[in-house]
């Protein structure tokens, strides 16, 4: 383990933005989001940004191909390009983990090279968690707040930040900041650790269990009749899918720029009305449909297709933005209820 | 640049030969500039068209895999992009990627098998290109029977190819139907659950069915009353998709996206899916 001084992270940031592109949470008008680090620019003390850094390798908005039309003929450009080397720095634990919910979505064969390229050429440097707050529950999917992955994960104290490297990208990281930092033994980490532990257990969703949920519950869960209350004020806004970091459905469309048609892809929501809308009709005819296809989706088949994982980190991002107050604490709370019956 | 391979992005396609079929299909013959086939396929698989500016849409393959010339798509004028190909001309190029999906197990459960296919409508198009790769292995397989009906006589999808090259082969039978009497038409008349039941076909017989839901659902139905299982029934699925390859999220269905897992799925596994579809 490495530590610097809180005081000496300018020195740091600058040296790693000198060889890569580095991105870290910045205090901004609606909360802290990600952003380019520039000399000035200041590391935001925030929990976690209001955006999943999932935009880092799925971006929201990403053009994929072009096309050249000329009469009837069609050319198709690959304008894939290679990715630059970067690092997303002072990821939380449940948004590391939701970059392994999306690996095996975009990483499965057929690989989404789009995605497989920015994996390749990102670094992950976490930062554990001290001040976790009343919307957390990161732990009822098992993950530790304290103890994130990541190429490198990091601890704040009061002072000092301590460094560990997991991977060996994240052993090249720390060999480019070796003049700053000096080795240190983890006693520090591990009291923090210690005292961050007992506000996790104390926390009001501590206790929130996902047992009863998981791979193949459908028929247990699909036809509750608990879904019609749960849904019946969702504005299918799609607020929720936006900022979740897990969320990966995605939209293709293209635009005519004039000389040519860019193909893109956006993020949608499964929650939208048009989603499943075809040509003979739409198999999910009401925001009861739209609104189970997300939940059973995280809670159920995703778990079904990955080995009892859930596609749901405990960020707690939707809990904070729903504009009704609706939210997967809820749905769990609701029918994991019902299951003990 | 990279070099690695990426699904999402297609090969250009050209548009030889546009064939009307009834008054809103049209079937289109497409192959690379290069004059062959875009990609091999199995009966059952579908690809992605797409027309740059216009969209992109999944579309069953219905010529058959033993075509190694070109490919063939049967198209019912519907929505925004098949509205576009309808207007195209021979010469017209296009994009095409795939194939996509699980095909009929013809090379599995379907070998030795007497099979009864059932379509309605633009229903055929995936089925046609099973029918053609069992005609071109015929002693792979038992006897064959064709069931097939549409609203009007002018409404059956490769009318001609039924005729004369379907008709007249030995051991397959063809039993045509429309929904109401029609002038020069002395088949039969009637919708296909009614008629499936009147032909009672033999219950040793592997069912490979594809038309709208409701004819589905009620055909369904009467093959039940008959004594088929669902263990023995066949059909394909269609969902709105955007990637083919079972990320976008759109064709999910239960744990399956119809368009990697499907969209040929049996009777009982699909008891097995939520009833979203």
């Amino acid at each position: 383990m490495r530590k610097c001084s809180l005081s000496e992270m300018n020195k740091v940031f600058a040296r790693i933005a000198s060889a890569q592109k580095l991105y870290l949470p910045v205090d901004g008008e609606a909360g802290a989001e990600y952003k380019l680090w520039e000399e000035g620019t200041e590391w935001s003390n925030a929990l976690n940004t209001v955006k999943s850094p999932k935009d880092f390798f799925f971006p929201q908005l990403e053009n994929l191909m072009e096309f050249k039309v000329t009469g009837k003929s069609i050319e198709v450009i690959d304008t894939r390009k290679a990715s630059e080397d970067f690092v997303v720095f002072g990821v939380r634990a449940c948004d590391v983990k939701s970059f392994e919910v999306l690996d095996r979505v975009f990483l499965v064969d057929p690989v989404d090279s789009y995605y497989a390229t920015r994996r390749e050429h990102g670094t992950i440097v976490s930062l554990a968690c001290t001040r976790p707050t009343e919307t957390c529950f990161c732990r009822t999917f098992g993950i530790d707040a304290t103890e994130p992955q990541g190429d490198v994960v990091t601890w704040k104290t009061e002072t000092q930040l301590f460094f560990e490297a997991k991977t060996q990208k994240g052993q090249a990281f720390m060999s480019l900041i070796e003049d700053l930092t000096e080795e240190c033994d983890g006693s520090e980490v591990e009291a923090q650790k210690e005292k961050t532990g007992k506000i996790l257990a104390r926390l009001p969703l501590a206790n929130l269990s996902a047992d009863a949920f998981g791979a193949d519950k459908t028929d247990k869960f699909f036809n509750a009749p608990e879904w019609k209350t749960l849904s019946e004020a969702c504005l299918g806004c799609g607020t929720c899918t936006f900022v979740c970091p897990t969320c990966q459905c995605y939209d293709i469309k293209d635009f005519s720029t004039g000389s040519g048609v860019v193909r893109f892809r956006c993020w949608d929501s499964c929650m939208y009305s048009d989603f499943t809308k075809m040509a003979h009709g739409n198999p999910r005819l009401t925001q009861l449909e739209r609104f189970r296809q997300r939940f059973m989706h995280k809670l159920v088949y995703y778990p079904t297709n990955n080995d009892g994982m859930f596609s749901c980190v405990g960020c707690g991002r939707c809990l904070s933005s729903c504009p009704i107050s609706m939210n997967i604490v809820k749905v769990m709370k609701t029918l994991g209820d019902k299951a003990d019956d | 640049m990279t070099d690695r391979n990426e699904m999402l992005i297609p090969v250009v396609g050209v548009i030889t030969d546009v064939r009307m079929d009834t008054p809103d299909v049209k079937t289109f013959r497409v192959v690379t500039p290069d004059g062959v086939k875009p990609f091999a396929h199995m009966p059952g698989q579908c690809a992605m068209l797409s027309i740059p500016g216009v969209g992109e849409a999944m579309f069953s393959i219905t010529s058959s895999p033993t075509n190694t010339e070109f490919m063939e798509f049967s198209i019912k004028k519907c929505g925004c992009v098949t509205e576009w190909l309808h207007q195209a001309e021979p010469g017209q190029q296009i994009t095409v990627r795939g194939p996509y999906g699980k095909p009929f197990p013809v090379e599995e459960d379907l070998k030795g098998k007497d099979l009864l296919f059932i379509a309605g409508g633009i229903g055929l198009a995936p089925l046609r290109s099973v029918i053609n790769y069992v005609r071109h292995y015929r002693e792979n397989y038992g006897k064959v029977q064709i069931v097939y009906g549409a609203r009007s006589k002018d409404d059956l999808v490769d009318y001609s190819e039924i005729i004369n090259e379907w008709m007249t082969d030995d051991g397959i039978e063809v039993n045509l139907t429309i929904d109401r009497e029609q002038e020069g038409w002395d088949g039969h008349v009637g919708f296909i659950p009614n008629f499936v039941k009147e032909l009672s076909p033999d219950l040793n017989k592997t069912v490979l069915m594809c038309g709208p839901p409701i004819m589905i659902k009620f055909t369904l139905q009467g093959l039940m009353e008959l004594g088929f299982k669902k263990t023995q029934v066949y059909t394909t699925m269609e969902l709105r998709m955007k990637c083919g390859i079972g990320k976008c999220g759109r064709c999910n269905i239960g744990s399956k996206y119809v368009c990697k897992d499907g969209p040929v799925f049996r009777f009982d596994e699909l008891d097995e899916l939520p009833d979203e579809y």
